[in-house]
């Protein structure tokens, strides 16, 4: 296995030496995954080639473990380092165990960033998430909101009372609810994100109040167990069903229309984001420091805040219109 | 006969379900219409086929902690083949799920017997073990609703009689279970081996081969309610009824099915299953903080056992008189 790879990665390190004997100029971005063979990650390559070809002149190493672990991730890392690549932006298996690897690959004068899955500071110049709570608690509002034009009644299931993720997004979305006029939060309930109990929330919300027009779960257990709730009830049309899932779970309820529309991050624009990141820094028109604004193509700018973090975007919102695309994705 | 009817555990039980409805109704009228009375019978379904099976083993002085495992594996199992073969038709699917059931209810059963290691630690190991299974069968992926076969999902829901086939099974079953436990020697068998193992021997009652069939019985009702479990929720995946085990131990000794084995009925274990249906049925329109709903379904729980402890303090018998009176 080791000798494999040791041979495997000696032939890499030939080829980069022909490729950089033949493209003296040209920037190579290594994306580094938390395994190969992931429909999340292969997506995320997709943008990073998008973003290559956006940007010219650039050649995109895709690359992962076979398995989801950090000593994987170690050997890739380090075999990127003999190859001097110009940027790796690492999407990471473990924060604190890829910090030695990454910090000697920082001493070759690689750039190095976080995306997706960050890094202990001390290991990457920045790191890039998919979206911030802020962002996630007005989608998930203005999901529920687009398809009610009149105003209404809406509720939110949730996973457990005590979940901090879920809480600070339900925290989120309603300090935002006063930009949305009409739409009226009338109760928040807990499914545990067990698909029973989500199920008879989802009923006694229902039951409880026979005007609700949609049911918020920005959770993916949640979600699917109130679509089938509301298929049950024969409610689709009445009642919408919307939050936070994965397209390939939510392809039914889209298809049956008791899910208008949901989001979630879209790992194409994420791969393209830290492709043009790490190009922006490597080529030195950026600088990774707190408050710094760095481009991301058509994406628009991120902002980066005391612990060199900032966030992508606004979670991307799937409907009838691309479900078939990404259901197959992730 | 009347005064030992009213005061039964049973009648106890039916009467604190219908104070329980009408505070309810008091708050939210809509929940004692009949309709959703049904709905609430047709959700707790699921519940009382477990109990069932739970009750015939705790009768036995054992306890089953794999139910929920065996359910989801059971389901895991049936949707793949589902995503695999959607043609394979709804009977052959029930019955591959009944017997995948049987299956891991047997193995449970056999090492209790054969290897006389304690119930609550095999179960607790082969309840891992089954789940770990789903994750190696599924690497850890969704099965989701469009991947099933429509027939596949309609039938727990088809409507026979005004009331959808989930309720019915549940309806055979518990009539099913009263025969059993009332007719047959089997039933009496695991009375018998629950309320004294040592006189149990004595009459020719093999205690282990009997707690292998309880086992058994227990894991063919798992098997069939994973994949109504599977089927109505349209998911399967590592982590479904997660937890589910210990409501169905609560369902039992809510029920009066004595935790030490020997005591208890069909009536009570369905009747314990309803009162949890309906309090978890009735929570989430009622309006009460979540946490407070985990406080509740725990009391419920304790007032039963202390129930439970009262009505089994034996009060001893004298049998002989003259020696109480000399003393």
């Amino acid at each position: 296995m080791s000798v494999k790879k040791k041979i495997m990665s000696t032939v890499a390190v030939m080829a980069a030496m022909t490729a950089t004997a033949a493209h003296a100029d040209e920037m190579r971005v290594a994306l580094v995954v938390k395994a190969l063979g992931i429909g999340f990650f292969e997506a995320a390559a997709k943008g990073a080639e998008e973003a290559a070809a956006e940007l010219g002149n650039t050649e995109i190493i895709y690359t992962g473990p076979t398995d989801t672990t950090a000593e994987g991730q170690i050997e890739v890392i380090n075999a990127l380092i003999a190859q001097g690549v110009n940027a790796i932006a690492v999407s990471a298996n473990d924060a604190d165990a890829l910090v030695p690897a990454l910090k000697k690959a920082m001493d070759r004068g690689i750039t190095v960033i976080s995306w997706d899955s960050g890094v202990a500071p001390d290991g990457r110049m920045m790191h890039l998430n998919p979206s911030s709570t802020e962002l996630i608690g007005n989608t998930i509002i203005k999901l529920a909101a687009d398809h009610m034009p009149d105003g209404g009644d809406v509720a939110i299931l949730s996973a457990t009372a005590t979940a901090t993720n879920q809480n600070a997004w339900i925290e989120a979305a309603k300090a935002v609810l006063p930009n949305y006029p009409g739409i009226n939060l009338v109760a928040t309930v807990y499914g545990d994100d067990l698909s029973d109990k989500s199920y008879r929330e989802a009923e006694g919300l229902m039951a409880t109040y026979p005007d609700l027009k949609a049911i918020i779960a920005p959770t993916t257990v949640g979600i699917l167990a109130a679509c089938q709730a509301v298929t049950d009830a024969g409610k689709i049309g009445q009642v919408n069903v919307t939050g936070l899932g994965l397209p390939s779970e939510m392809a039914g309820c889209v298809e049956s229309g008791a899910t208008e529309s949901f989001a979630i991050w879209n790992p194409i624009d994420l791969g393209y984001a830290a492709t043009y990141i790490a190009h922006e820094l490597a080529s030195g028109n950026a600088k990774a420091e707190p408050g710094a604004s760095i481009s991301m193509g058509r994406i628009g700018s991120v902002t980066l805040d005391d612990t060199n973090t900032g966030a992508m975007s606004d979670p991307f919102t799937y409907d009838a219109s691309n479900i078939e695309q990404f259901k197959s994705i992730f | 006969m009347m005064k030992r009817l009213a005061t039964s555990r049973e009648a106890i039980l039916f009467g604190a379900i219908l104070v329980l409805l009408a505070l309810i109704a008091t708050r939210f009228p809509a929940f004692v219409a009949p309709s959703n009375l049904a709905g609430v019978f047709n959700d707790t379904s699921p519940l009382i086929l477990l109990a069932l099976g739970q009750m015939v083993v705790i009768l036995t002085k054992c306890i089953d902690l794999s139910v929920a495992a065996n359910l989801a594996l059971t389901g895991m199992v049936v949707a793949m083949i589902n995503v695999a073969a959607p043609g394979v038709p709804v009977p052959v699917i029930v019955t591959v799920a009944v017997l995948l059931g049987t299956l891991m209810g047997a193995f449970n059963g056999l090492l209790v017997w054969l290897l006389s290691i304690p119930p609550i630690v095999v179960t607790l190991g082969t309840m891992t073990i089954y789940r770990g299974i789903i994750f190696l069968l599924s690497e850890g992926k969704w099965v989701n609703a469009h991947e099933m076969s429509p027939a596949f999902k309609a039938f727990p829901r088809t409507q026979f009689l005004g009331l959808p086939v989930l309720s019915w099974v549940a309806i055979v079953a518990v009539i099913a279970f009263y025969v059993l436990m009332t007719r047959t020697t089997l039933g009496r068998a695991i009375y018998a081996v629950g309320g004294n193992p040592h006189a149990a021997v004595y009459t020719g009652i093999n205690v282990g081969r009997t707690q292998f069939w309880a086992y058994t019985i227990s894991g063919a009702l798992a098997g069939l309610t994973g994949y109504l479990w599977v089927s109505r929720y349209a998911v399967a995946y590592v982590d479904i009824a997660g937890g589910f085990e210990l409501t169905v131990v609560a369902a039992c000794v809510i029920g009066g099915i004595s935790i030490v084995g020997g005591v208890g009925t069909v009536i009570g274990a369905l009747l314990g299953a309803l009162f949890l249906g309906v309090i978890n049925n009735a929570l989430p329109v009622i309006d009460i903080s979540p946490f407070w709903q985990m406080a509740i379904s725990g009391a419920a729980i304790i007032v039963a056992i202390a129930f439970n402890a009262q009505a089994s303090k034996t009060k001893g018998r004298v049998i002989l008189k003259s020696a109480e009176h000399a003393a």
